[in-house]
């Protein structure tokens, strides 16, 4: 966890999580991420080498119902909120193609 | 009208004042509004007001009990829920830009169980955009200010909803506990909330933060109050596939069988230095009433309390990163219209439409899930969740439930920690515990500190146990009455 984090790097995962970021915010981001990252470094002080992880803290495995059909939301409800549309789809710029 | 006051009065005195005809719920609807139009304008807790939808809705309460129609115990109460809860056609946000044009064709199956049930929506209440913080600071819209001292936060996440209920604006309020964001703001404003076992309640149809960790429930104003509600609104729901199986317990039964059979854990992590002495001091005076009241009391050791904080938020922005990716300005929500490219799409979108908090987090969670730190952020943040669970089982194993503070401090300065995302982050210490076990919390006032705030215990208990951790809580309320006092506003 000892990586220290820059400006660029910063820049580079906001990318990944497709947010455009200015520079002034890459230098904020990259001073409060890097004492965050440090605060959580306390963790790396417990062995853990034996403990499983546990990422839910019910019992409950593939749940199960019927496949019948029941009343669900109409094409004009559901494109209600669309930014854009064309006829019943949402509309986007060209996945394909796309430079 | 003098016969309601809408500060003072609970929802069973609200109940009992409709079905014995001592008011109207048009006049008990009337009187709830008429506190958020003379007061929020200074207390925020509003983003929404759902006025002539209550009004109209309380008409037709009024002509069921005109008819004797039989009712049940929340027909005709006046609510507000958190703006993370969809509510079809009335507009939901999340508190955030980026959903500043949403408005849902369905309601959560929360809103559904309480509308079926007669209740009243009168409006959508502030909090950190998305549930990110410790005050309301980071909504995009507005700060909520502590009806005790409006120079004070009111907590958060759900600082709208409890200032709503502390301010009268409505007998109760739903919201969402994922770190704290019912306890600390029910502290803050001297309500009473409970945060559930995960699973006890459905999720459907709330904007999620961190799916492992969020749980639905309730702000009141008394322990039975909130024991009310949580009976209509706990249960299976297919819509939610974690919700659990197990028939919820009528929350009211046994609420005053007192608690001389209990034994409650006192943890020493959760007394640290440098915390509030006025809170300390309550909470231990809780402690000897809790004895007065025939419980034992034994202190406890749950060592791994101090790694609760990064734990909870490496788990907490790692689930963040994966749900907000939703937020792509295709479907619904905020789309820049300046985007020349689909790429631009996202980027631009989400660069205007979040806040620095949610950025922030989307983008350390990326980073926490990604090639090469995986291991050493989400995995080692998921075994130190087991360490955590493991505590509270080993702890449980010697006492029926725990108590402890909500909060090493009362509410803080407006400004105080706005500056720091570590310090508002830290502020949390004593509720995160509970969200990674998935365990249930009731948080309860139990005192003022000299200046007038409000001050907050909660009782912690194992999965399912919020039967016990009402009727302890109950037992404490009508020993004390501190929710019979009311901010002047």
């Amino acid at each position: 966890m000892s990586d220290k984090l820059s400006e660029d790097k910063v820049k580079y995962i906001a990318r990944l999580a497709r947010i455009k970021i200015s520079d002034e915010e890459a230098t904020v981001f990259k001073n409060q991420m890097s004492s965050i990252l440090d605060f959580v470094s306390s963790l790396n002080s417990i062995d853990t080498s034996n403990i499983e992880t546990l990422s839910r803290t019910t019992e409950l495995v593939n749940v199960f119902r019927e496949d019948e059909i029941k009343p669900s939301l109409t094409k004009e409800e559901a494109l209600l909120n669309a930014p854009n549309r064309y006829q019943n789809y949402f509309k986007t710029k060209p996945v394909l193609g796309e430079k | 009208m003098d016969i309601i006051e809408p500060m003072a009065m609970t929802i069973k005195e609200a109940a009992n004042g409709l079905k014995n005809k001592l008011f109207s719920c048009e006049e008990l609807v009337r009187a709830s509004l008429g506190q958020i139009n003379k007061f929020d304008k200074q207390i925020n807790a509003f983003v929404a007001v759902c006025e002539k939808e209550a009004i109209r809705e309380a008409k037709e309460i009024d002509i069921k009990i005109s008819k004797r129609e039989i009712l049940g115990p929340l027909a005709g109460i006046p609510f507000s829920a958190k703006d993370v809860f969809c509510t079809k056609g009335i507009r939901t946000t999340a508190c955030s830009n980026i959903l500043n044009n949403f408005i849902p064709p369905y309601d959560a199956t929360a809103i559904k169980r309480l509308k079926d049930a007669g209740a009243i929506l009168i409006g959508k209440t502030n909090h950190d955009a998305f549930g990110f913080g410790s005050s309301t600071e980071n909504s995009d819209f507005q700060v909520t200010k502590n009806p005790w001292n409006q120079n004070k936060v009111a907590g958060g996440s759900s600082g709208g909803s409890a200032a709503a209920v502390s301010a009268g604006m409505g007998l109760f309020s739903i919201a969402e506990d994922t770190g704290g964001s019912i306890r600390q703001p029910a502290c803050f404003c001297g309500v009473s909330g409970i945060k559930v076992t995960y699973g006890r309640v459905s999720r459907y149809g709330v904007i999620a933060y961190g799916s492992s960790l969020d749980t639905i429930g309730v702000i009141a104003k008394t322990i039975d109050d909130t024991a009310a509600v949580l009976n209509i609104i706990a249960g299976k729901d297919p819509y939610d596939a974690t919700t659990l199986n197990e028939a919820p317990a009528d929350y009211l039964e046994h609420i005053d069988n007192g608690i001389a059979d209990l034994v409650i854990g006192i943890p020493e992590e959760y007394f640290i230095s440098g915390m509030d002495k006025e809170m300390e001091t309550a909470i231990k005076e809780a402690i000897k009433e809790f004895e007065r009241l025939g419980a034992k009391i034994k202190p406890i050791s749950l060592p791994y309390t101090k790694y609760a904080i990064p734990a909870y938020y490496l788990s907490g922005i790692s689930e963040v990163s994966a749900n907000l990716a939703r937020y792509d300005g295709i479907r619904f929500g905020f789309s820049d219209s300046e985007a020349k490219t689909i790429e631009e799409v996202y980027q631009l979108s989400r660069a205007k439409g979040f806040g620095p908090e949610v950025k922030r987090r989307i983008i350390l969670g990326t980073y926490a899930l990604s090639a090469g730190y995986y291991d050493a952020y989400y995995k080692k943040a998921q075994q130190i969740r087991k360490l955590i669970k493991n505590d509270f089982e080993k702890a449980f194993s010697e006492v029926n439930i725990i108590a402890a503070p909500v909060s090493p401090f009362p509410a803080f300065n407006i400004g105080e920690k706005t500056d720091d995302p570590l310090k508002m982050w830290l502020a949390d210490i004593f509720t995160v515990t509970a969200n990674p076990a998935g365990i249930p919390a009731l948080a309860i006032p139990c005192g003022f500190s000299e200046d007038d705030l409000p001050l907050g215990m909660q009782l912690i208990g194992p999965l399912l146990s919020e039967q016990l951790l009402f009727r302890a809580g109950y037992s404490y309320q009508m020993a004390t009455n501190w929710n019979k006092n009311k901010p002047k506003l």
